[in-house]
């Protein structure tokens, strides 16, 4: 019966006009379509009821009116109606519930996993560590500023795009460890129906199996400070080959970065970095030009840190400030990137010290 | 003790049953008189509902196109959170407890509350409490910015300093709230008329007394919560803090605790008010009073071993999912019971359609909608998808705007003439009411299709396909909020002119209140009334 209903309904699920969107998505796995039919089982039951109760409602409105001659009757109680209207909604509740209950014993099943996938919200980026494969990595919004502040086109993925995409192969079960770095975020995605919080101290468990290679998108559910409009999911879910392929390359691309980490850089080639980096991981608090916000995130310009010993600097961008919304960063940036950055907020910004530092030198 | 005089010995009067009102800025101050004090209850939540409002419309303002044009991201979440703080707290909770002070002893009889001088300190820290509040804004850091559900450690660590004037805010609040209940149960339960049993009490009554109950069980729980947070932040415990042994979920449980009832704080007493309501338009008594009563005794039960709903997706092991999402299940059983008989009592009635009537049938029929939505929610696997989208926020703004404050403004029209002594501009009402069920349903309808569709709740910008419905629901917010206006004028209007109200006011009124004159005397019921 609830395949009748989701074919019926198949109209409203995938609508032509994405714009106008009415309904949730049917979903990519086995278990975010049967959440689905779930979905629409209820929402039909309630149509029903609604129907039943608004009918007579609206019968009543219009045909028992006072300027239509209607005159009052004098009961007011009725055992056996009343008993009926009890009991039914008590058995509809029960043909609810069952479904639903071997749902959700489903979709607690993490065993036997083929992939593990440590997530970690932090503010406001995720981070994915495979726990078998040696590869860790964040993931930050890529929707330039830009954009955001309307002095460019919007893309067609707007703040639902990423520099790294979690990478997963299909037709396995991928298990994911949820866990979160300084607030409570929540991971979601609605075509695989999994949405987990992701809670400092703890961790959650969740799993998917995805049959189709394909890109999904989906965001942070947990109001986690400022930008937690700002921080998106996106899974590129590659089939069995192109994920080896892709695991092989992370790989090759870790020994190459560690290579960097021993050059030596000129101040005009740490600088250029430096404001990349400066703009993608320290600009959402301290601002684009470095002003912060009095009361909430501390300015750079002047600080007595970007402006004091570089050793005291390198420490607090390196081990973060215990407390405060400042991370440790030793984990989200290469040593070419905290040099780099470092470097820039000392000599850029409105503040001119003058020294630098190498890669070399951070010690993590 | 139903008998007391509020005699005063330096009022000199010659019947002092009968002085009327102090002169002055001190008759407001020093009030013990419930109507009086049911008076300020009620300015102070219009006050508060409109700045609520005007916080919504910025809200509103800000979604109405994908990208950032007015505020900041940190600014746009400190205005969702003080307009769910101002509007549970400052709007909706006082404008019931506005109605029950005047409403609850011109029902049972009674002349004032059964602790007239506390109910004037009730009242008079409640303007403190929001000014605390509210100044938190020009604070350096701004205004709590985590939600008006606080969680920790987003409201501890990681919060502005302002959160401590928040947490003393919240402490005089519930202090506030805990003496009203006192003083509402003190009363029904000592001050009824002779011959009034319990279950000859009116509903609106009957509810309130139900709700004073479920007050003092979770006013002390929010106060609890809050001294948890005080002490991780000012002294170094660490409750929600993994780090230090606790547990941040600790936090969500013991909120929602105090905050699942306290959705049916803000929903008891408008099942009240339209229980009246109905049944003096349909001219037809109450369809199963008795069932009524125990519907509502029923829901405030079940509100206790519901809480975590709001939580599946924090992890809780399997059983935890069920046994929650089936006790939440259960609660669509009693509140179907209470539409089912609003739906009775009209049936073979005899209907009119004044605005008082307008706002209660408007309350049923999208009341349950939002009844509906929340059945949807209760379904904890569907729940993965509905949580924290636009979906929820759709949900209960269903149940709170159309819901609570429908019948606050239906409970404000029913009773204005009783207060003021003259008939209500019908037009204006008419004019206000269709407004208001338009704005609010072009405002929230589509936040059900925004949330089914991904959007999640409490963001300031949001992905392209979400655009049209949003700025669809901004229009309505406007609609809605500049509506209000309407109603505000045609308060104004009606206390300062319009044609006498007899003590009727309405053909099928039935009940204690309708027996004394319009307005009704600075004193009522000082001899009590006999009820049989």
């Amino acid at each position: 019966m609830t395949k009748a209903i989701t074919l019926a309904l198949s109209l409203l699920a995938v609508p032509a006009w994405a714009d106008w969107q009415v309904n949730m998505n049917e979903g990519v796995t086995a278990i975010s379509r049967e959440v689905f039919d779930l979905h629409m089982l209820i929402f039909w039951i309630c149509v029903a009821i609604g129907i039943a109760v608004f009918g007579v409602m609206f019968y009543s409105i219009f045909k028992f009116r006072k300027s239509k001659g209607a005159v009052a009757e004098h009961w007011h109680e009725n055992t056996t109606v009343e008993v009926l209207w009890t009991v039914i909604p008590f058995v509809i509740l029960i043909g609810m519930a069952v479904p639903a209950t071997a749902t959700l014993m489903d979709m607690y099943d993490t065993s036997e996993a083929d992939v593990d996938i440590q997530i970690t919200g932090y503010q406001w980026k995720w981070r994915y560590q495979y726990l078998d494969e040696d590869i860790d990595f964040f993931s930050n919004l890529s929707t330039p500023r830009e954009e955001i502040m309307n002095a460019q086109a919007k893309n067609a993925n707007y703040l639902l795009e990423v520099d790294n995409p979690l990478v997963i192969p299909a037709n396995k079960k991928v298990r994911f460890l949820i866990t979160a770095n300084d607030v409570i975020h929540s991971w979601w995605v609605p075509h695989f129906a999994v949405k987990k919080d992701a809670i400092p101290g703890f961790i959650n468990e969740s799993w998917v199996k995805v049959e189709e290679p394909g890109v999904y998108r989906g965001q942070c559910t947990e109001l986690c400070g400022k930008d937690h409009g700002f921080m998106p999911v996106v899974v590129e879910v590659k089939s069995e080959e192109d994920y080896a392929k892709w695991v092989a390359d992370q790989k090759a691309m870790k020994l190459a970065m560690a290579g960097e980490a021993s050059k030596q850089f000129s101040m005009d080639e740490l600088l250029a970095k430096g404001e990349g980096v400066y703009q993608a991981t320290c600009a959402g608090c301290h601002q684009l030009n470095g002003q912060g916000i009095p009361g909430a995130f501390p300015a750079i310009t002047g600080s007595s840190i970007a402006t004091g010993s570089i050793d005291g600097h390198i420490d607090i961008v390196v081990n973060g400030k215990a407390g405060t919304a400042m991370q440790a960063f030793k984990e989200q940036l290469s040593a070419v990137d905290i040099a780099a950055v470092v470097t820039y907020q000392r000599n850029a910004l409105g503040n001119s010290v003058g020294d630098m530092v190498q890669p070399s030198a951070i010690q993590k | 003790m139903a008998t007391v005089d509020v005699d005063l010995p330096h009022v000199k009067d010659d019947d002092p049953h009968h002085h009327g009102p102090a002169k002055g800025l001190g008759r407001w101050l020093f009030t013990t008189n419930h109507k009086d004090i049911g008076s300020m209850y009620l300015i102070f939540s219009l006050c508060m509902f409109m700045i609520g409002g005007i916080m919504a419309l910025i809200i509103r303002a800000e979604l109405f196109q994908p990208g950032l044009q007015l505020v900041e991201p940190n600014f746009f979440n400190q205005m969702t959170t003080m307009h769910g703080l101002i509007m549970v707290f400052g709007a909706v909770m006082p404008a019931f407890v506005g109605l029950a002070n005047w409403m609850i002893p011109m029902q049972i009889g009674a002349p004032d509350m059964a602790l007239p001088r506390m109910n004037n300190w009730s009242f008079w820290i409640l303007p403190f409490a929001f000014l605390i509040l509210l100044s938190s804004l020009f604070m350096p850091g701004g205004a709590p910015n985590f939600g008006w559900t606080f969680y920790a450690p987003l409201s501890t660590t990681y919060a502005p300093e302002s959160v401590t004037f928040f947490i003393f805010g919240v402490h005089i609040m519930g202090a506030s709230s805990i003496m009203g209940a006192i003083n509402i149960i003190a009363t029904i339960l000592n001050m009824r008329a002779p011959g009034m049993t319990l279950m000859k009490m009116p509903m609106f009554t009957w509810t309130w007394l139900i709700t004073a109950f479920l007050l003092i069980a979770v006013m002390p729980v929010l106060a609890g919560v809050v001294t948890m947070m005080l002490m991780d932040i000012h002294f170094g415990t660490s409750f929600f803090n993994a780090a230090g042994g606790g547990d941040p979920v600790l936090f969500q449980h013991v909120f929602w605790f105090f905050g699942h009832p306290e959705v049916y704080i803000m929903i008891l007493p408008a099942f009240g008010i339209i229980s009246e309501i109905i049944p003096t338009f349909a001219r037809k008594r109450l369809f199963g009073y008795s069932s009524m009563v125990y519907a509502v005794a029923s829901i405030a039960l079940l509100s206790f071993v519901v809480w975590a709903h709001h939580m599946f997706t924090v992890g809780m092991p399997l059983v935890g999912e069920v046994f929650f999402m089936f006790a939440t299940m259960l609660i669509a059983v009693p509140t179907g019971v209470k539409v089912f008989n609003w739906v009775a009592t009209m049936f073979r009635g005899s209907m009119t359609f004044e605005t008082p009537m307008l706002f209660a049938i408007a309350f049923v029929v999208l009341f349950t909608i939002g009844g509906f939505s929340g059945l949807m929610l209760a379904i904890a696997p569907a729940d993965f998808q509905y949580h924290d989208t636009y979906f929820v926020v759709a949900h209960f703004h269903y149940v709170l705007v159309p819901g609570a404050i429908f019948s606050i403004m239906a409970a404000a029209y029913y009773w204005l003439p009783k207060w003021t002594g003259h008939q209500l501009n019908e037009t204006m009402g008419k004019v206000h009411f269709w407004l208001s069920f338009v704005g609010v349903n072009i405002t929230f309808f589509p936040m059900h299709f925004v949330g089914l569709a991904g959007m999640p709740r409490r963001i300031p910008d949001y992905a392209l396909q979400f655009a049209d419905f949003n700025s669809m629901a901004s229009v309505g917010a406007f609609i809605f909020g500049f509506s209000q206006l309407v109603f505000i004028y045609n308060i104004i209007q009606n206390v300062r002119v319009g044609e006498k109200a007899t003590a009727q006011v309405w053909e099928g009124a039935h009940g204690l209140e309708w027996t004394v004159p319009s307005p009704a005397p600075y004193h009522t019921f000082s001899t009590p009334p006999k009820v049989d």
